[in-house]
């Protein structure tokens, strides 16, 4: 594999962690826009264990996902009491503080970035994403997917039956967050090094996008807009400027067309449906 | 005779407004009542009030021998309690079979049936129960339908099934055959007296008095929030106070 493509396909499976890390919380119906702050937590608690405390990257890295997931479920309790735009202008609110506290942490190098020690190369981080896929589609079979959609389509509903909306609301948003962490993690020890700035809003904000235009019902639509994202910008890149005007007209067109993005639940119960029928 | 539902000195009100005033009455197990009265006499309020997504002003509301006047509405379909809304709520984008899994929770709500991969095991009894549940409603060929492109009379039906899947034993309709046509309306209430005959209780707001006479025994007339009248369909609707209420609306009661 060539370097170039080898590279590509590291940003792409960074891209399909975060993803999943804004999937899981949205499949219950909350808007994270701060999800690159909790990648930072991970980042940067990794690095600091394996560089000040000389932690092997395989307890590191877990441990930072951990830290993560933690303040998600701290912060979770009393701002998951906000409902819709409240919640995403908490969360966008979030990401920028634990940024900016970084940014100003002397003790991991503050504005001047963080080295950092053990390196985790191209198959770690190709495993851990496809890790990070493997758990999402587990989950995505089990009662608890189930009951996250039904607190997102009808919370009400979902509570008179007996759901426990903000304990599945609070649960998703920490293992999201827990998710960032680690993708957070393997990125500093990838990369070798680690910069508030690098956590900012546009990553957040890039990485809801790719959940939306792949679509929030179903566990395939974080990983197809990961992909779409990652590679069409790639295949454009040697082209002509005026084509990324497109590709952005494209993506609204696209948005106004298809609101719930490019995989849908009644696309898959269409092709079950027609499976058999082609068989016969 | 034990009762499925008993509320007493029931009060509620509304910046002011005073919505349910002093409000008595007692639905005996296996006796299917309907609560009717003209239009903001307070029914659905009092159906928001037993299932909790109201509180309580004053009064006390037990069901099936329970005090859930206090306890968070999520716990109360523990006690045997489940309701509809007047517009279908089901969850549009999922199947009828993934709506009646949410149906269950209550008796899978452990960490590990949480994360239990029912998906991937063929014919679990989950899906096994949901399957034979509908099957039994005669409902079994719209098991992998998604719930949107069902027609109405059927999405009532499924929200019925829905919460039989959810163990309630009274179950409150809030006007279960407004927007059915006749079919669907005869449907719906073979589907009721079947419930009925398995030991389900029914509390029914409802405008139609020929389906109210044909599968409730009791009748509570409510006013401006107040009862004014209670006792059979037959015996209610030659009240002078009932027909008072109604005059001006279609003085059908």
């Amino acid at each position: 594999m060539s370097g170039y493509l080898t590279g590509v396909l590291v940003v792409l499976a960074f891209n399909v962690m975060a993803a999943y890390a804004v999937y899981l919380p949205l499949a219950a119906g909350q808007l994270n826009l701060g999800i690159a702050g909790f990648m930072a937590i991970g980042a940067y608690g990794s690095a600091f264990l394996t560089n000040e405390y000389m932690w092997p990257m395989w307890a590191a890295v877990p441990v930072g996902a951990l830290a993560a997931g933690l303040t998600g479920l701290l912060i979770g309790l009393p701002v998951l009491r906000t409902h819709g735009i409240y919640f995403a202008m908490a969360t966008f609110a979030l990401g920028q503080v634990i940024s900016a506290v970084f940014l100003n942490l002397e003790v991991v190098g503050g504005a001047a970035g963080y080295p950092v020690t053990d390196y985790a190369g191209p198959n770690v981080v190709f495993a851990a994403a496809a890790g990070v896929v493997l758990l999402m589609l587990y989950i995505s079979r089990t009662r608890f997917a189930l009951e996250l959609t039904a607190v997102k389509s009808d919370p009400t509903v979902a509570d008179l039956l007996g759901v426990p909306v903000r304990g599945m609301k609070v649960a998703a948003f920490a293992l999201g967050a827990m998710v960032a962490g680690f993708g957070g993690a393997l990125y500093a020890h990838h990369y070798n090094f680690v910069e508030a700035q690098h956590f900012n809003v546009l990553l957040s904000v890039f990485t809801v996008l790719y959940v939306l235009f792949g679509g929030t019902q179903t566990v395939w639509g974080p990983l197809v807009g990961a992909a779409f994202f990652t590679l069409v910008p790639e295949l454009l890149r040697a082209s002509d400027q005026w084509r990324y005007a497109v590709f952005a007209v494209f993506i609204i067109v696209f948005m106004a067309i298809r609101p719930q993005g490019l995989v849908t639940a009644a696309l898959f119960r269409q092709f079950r449906r027609r499976a058999p029928e082609a068989s016969s | 005779m034990s009762t499925a539902l008993e509320i007493s000195a029931l009060s509620k009100s509304f910046a002011g407004v005073q919505a349910i005033r002093d409000l008595s009455f007692t639905v005996p197990k296996g006796v299917s009542t309907a609560l009717i009265g003209p239009n903001g006499a307070g029914k659905t309020t009092v159906f928001n009030m037993v299932s909790g997504v109201y509180g309580v002003d004053a009064g006390r509301i037990t069901v099936n021998g329970v005090d859930v006047t206090r306890m968070p509405s999520r716990k109360r379909i523990g006690t045997g309690v489940a309701r509809s809304f007047q517009n279908v709520r089901l969850m549009p984008h999922l199947s009828v079979l993934e709506n009646l899994l949410v149906g269950q929770h209550v008796r899978a709500s452990s960490l590990a049936a949480l994360f239990t991969p029912y998906r991937l095991i063929p014919n679990h009894r989950w899906k096994r129960e949901a399957r034979a549940a509908l099957e039994e409603s005669g409902l079994g060929r719209w098991a992998d339908e998604t719930v949107s492109a069902l027609p109405y009379g059927v999405r009532k039906r499924i929200d019925l099934v829905r919460a039989t899947l959810a163990g309630a034993s009274l179950l409150m309709l809030d006007e279960p055959a407004a927007g059915l046509n006749p079919s669907e309306t005869n449907a719906l209430r073979d589907h009721l007296k079947d419930l009925m005959a398995k030991g389900t209780t029914l509390l029914v707001v409802e405008h139609d008095m020929h389906f109210v006479d044909s599968i409730c025994q009791n009748v509570v007339v409510l006013n401006f929030g107040e009862k004014i009248a209670e006792g059979p369909l037959s015996r209610v609707r030659q009240d002078p106070k009932v027909r008072e209420a109604y005059i001006g609306s279609d003085g059908e009661a």
